[in-house]
């Protein structure tokens, strides 16, 4: 049967800009002992589209010239500021180095070349396999002047939750970053009242991070129990 | 923030008094000073404060209270009547959506989110199966058909969702009868709805690939004749509002928020038009093919409550528009993508013991072919895989910008759905226009913004 030693996943040669996310092994939940099907044995490496080089192709390299000439007036190299950028499925994403967020959101904001002069708000997603950056805040930027729309990555982990805020800049991420907190627990410094918005005040933990505890449902038939969502057989 | 003066109860004639013996504001003692507990009374009753200290009277409108728009909670702090600070108490219909969908298959999560925005149910399915489609790579795979069925739904979906903002907005603004003619006529489109889809609201109709059925027999002439009729009646619904002295007398100049304010906080839909700024996202990024469709974008110049209601009114007249051009525009064909291993297997019917799978699906499943019957069983249960990515998909919803964040792990189920409500975005701003403003403004204020609860708290 299966060992239950991690196996280093096969990633084809080739495909080196992929981003390894998370390793499952068998199927529909079987692991262990009990498996005769044989698919207990199975190993799925899941990757994310990795880091993209210039060029990006159309617009977007447009946008990245302007962002790093402007950063660049600022002192800030590009490189610097961001780990790297992706373009997949016609999107651009900027993974932002989180102490440079508020220069990064201003530039966007206040260079005439780029003009994001809205932005749709910020999501939380929590990646418990993504050691050292567990926690991602999603940001999207749409530029009405341009007919633009980027999106900016800013990753924290788990045991320093911490990232700028940018209410500053653009004062409709108020809302946005305070659902983000009581969602995932990121802290957005400099939040001008950083408290739950969704969930009660008093609530113990947030909600939508991964390993937030479900709750099973007792059934009053035998004493059985279903149990929690995340602990089903499920196919992965 | 302590002072002797605090005041909660609910809207309405409150009093209080420093008399610690009043029979209408029984006080006691707190950390925070005296509390009273106002239970009716007189303002002429109301003692002056002691000097030097300002009186603070926090009123709490809501979440049960019939004019604020669903259960939201409006926190007011008043001078008299006027509002000197509002803010905004939302979560009481939170029902963690999003952390549902995380457990569900990639098509079960049209279920979920169509019960978000309850008034605008096909937007919420369209920006997420549009954000689905763009993950599987299938944009331009979708049939012609259901595009153009789904543009139809949409529009018709837009009128009524604005019958229902004029509908409410009249009613909390004390014009009965303007809720009485928008219900009414929001009504003839839901009769549409349950034909099309089988139900009036949460409709699931709007699928990753396509649209779950084709219309009915007899659907496009009805949607024509309601068509219509709707232009008649709407000129009916808007009469009793447009040019009304008194409906201008509590909308004109209310809700003041110009174009510097909507910028920064975020705002779009009808708020946003009503400072002039032509910004429709069918027009500016369009999706469905809303490109090969004649419509105008509506616009006013007057920042206020009156201009938006405008908006919504002729905005209805471009979606009436839009719908008799898609229904010129229907061609036979399929309403679901060719590739079997997203495709929905099965088409609902009607048969004589009620609602199921059609006949012909069943008998192919049952008893003509075995690998049918496997792959039907897999793709309902399993459902499909998604490459890993992500995706964000925006549409224009009838409040705005309806934006739709998916992340996938390569898995059968979402990893991550989020979704950018525009009634959450533009709720933020019911302090800038309420502000220094009457109590009653606020009403109409957030009226204009026609915020749905379901869609703010998710």
């Amino acid at each position: 049967m299966t060992d239950m030693t991690p196996r280093l996943p096969v990633v084809p040669t080739g495909t080196l800009n992929l981003e390894l996310l998370d390793v499952r092994d068998g199927a529909f939940g079987v692991r262990g002992s009990g498996d005769t099907s044989g698919f207990g044995g199975l190993v799925d490496p899941r990757v994310m589209p990795g880091a993209s080089q210039a060029p990006f192709g159309g617009w977007f390299d447009e946008v990245a010239e302007e962002i790093e000439l402007s950063l660049a007036d600022q002192g800030l190299p590009f490189a610097s500021a961001t780990e790297k950028v992706v373009v997949d499925r016609g999107e651009i994403t900027f993974f932002v180095r989180r102490e440079h967020l508020v220069a990064f959101a201003r530039v966007l904001r206040d260079e005439p070349g780029l003009r994001f002069e809205m932005c749709s708000g910020v999501s939380g997603v929590h990646y418990p396999s993504d050691a050292g950056r567990e926690l991602h805040a999603v940001y999207h930027f749409l530029s009405i002047t341009h007919n633009r729309r980027i999106r900016v990555e800013v990753t924290a982990s788990d045991a320093d939750p911490h990232i700028p805020s940018i209410v500053a800049v653009y004062p409709t991420c108020d809302w946005h970053e305070r659902e983000t907190w009581d969602f995932f627990g990121i802290v957005f410094d400099g939040h001008p009242a950083l408290t739950r918005i969704a969930m009660p005040d008093d609530w113990p933990g947030h909600p939508q991070r991964k390993d937030y505890p479900l709750g099973g449902i007792p059934v009053e038939y035998k004493g059985a129990t279903i149990p929690p969502p995340d602990q089903r057989r499920s196919y992965n | 923030m302590s002072t002797d003066h605090v005041t909660y109860g609910s809207a309405g004639p409150t009093s209080t008094s420093s008399a610690t013996d009043d029979p209408f504001a029984p006080g006691y003692e707190t950390t925070e000073g005296r509390i009273f507990t106002v239970s009716g009374g007189d303002w002429d009753t109301i003692t002056a404060a002691p000097d030097g200290e300002k009186e603070r009277i926090v009123v709490n409108m809501g979440p049960q209270h019939p004019s604020t728009h669903g259960v939201l909670r409006l926190i007011l702090e008043l001078d008299g009547e006027t509002v000197t600070e509002a803010r905004c108490g939302i979560g009481y219909l939170h029902t963690g959506i999003e952390k549902n969908m995380e457990f569900r298959s990639w098509v079960q999560g049209v279920t979920f989110v169509t019960r978000m925005d309850y008034l605008a149910p096909l937007f919420n399915e369209a920006a997420y199966c549009l954000a689905v489609e763009k993950l599987l790579g299938i944009t331009d795979d979708i049939p012609e058909r259901a595009s153009t069925i789904r543009v139809m739904m949409m529009e018709l979906n837009r009128v009524s969702s604005h019958l229902v903002a004029l509908a409410t907005g009249g009613m909390e603004l004390g014009a009965l009868s303007a809720m009485i003619y928008g219900f009414r006529d929001r009504e003839l489109i839901l009769d549409i709805f349950e034909m099309v889809t089988g139900l009036r609201m949460n409709n699931a109709y709007i699928r990753p690939g396509g649209v779950a059925q084709d219309l009915p027999d007899g659907a496009e002439e009805k949607i024509r004749d309601t068509v219509k009729l709707l232009r008649k009646r709407l000129k009916d619904t808007t009469n009793l509002l447009v040019d009304n002295s008194i409906w201008m007398g509590r909308t004109v100049g209310i809700g003041y928020l110009d174009l510097t304010g909507c910028m920064a906080l975020g705002i779009t839909g009808p708020v946003l038009r009503s400072t002039g700024l032509p910004h429709d996202l069918r027009k500016s990024q369009p999706y469905c093919g809303y490109e090969n469709y004649d419509f105008e974008v509506v616009t006013e110049t007057t920042c206020d409550v009156y201009g938006r209601f405008l908006i919504r009114v002729k905005e209805m007249e471009q979606s009436l528009r839009i719908v008799e051009q898609a229904l010129d525009r229907l061609k036979p064909g399929p309403v679901m993508v060719a590739d079997k291993k997203i495709a929905w297997p099965s088409k609902l019917s009607v048969g004589s013991d009620g609602q199921g799978n059609s006949a012909e699906h069943i008998k192919e499943i049952m008893s003509e072919s075995m690998e049918a019957l496997i792959h039907h069983f897999k793709l309902v249960t399993e459902g499909f895989k998604v490459e890993p990515g992500q995706a964000y998909v925006a549409i224009e919803s009838p409040r705005g910008e309806l934006g739709c964040h998916v992340v996938s792990s390569g898995g059968t189920r979402p990893y991550r759905v989020h979704f950018r409500d525009p009634s959450f975005t533009n709720l933020q701003a019911v302090a800038a226009m309420g502000e220094g403003g009457q109590v009653a403004d606020i009403i109409g204020a957030v009226a204009s913004i026609d915020p749905v609860m379901g869609g703010v708290d998710r």
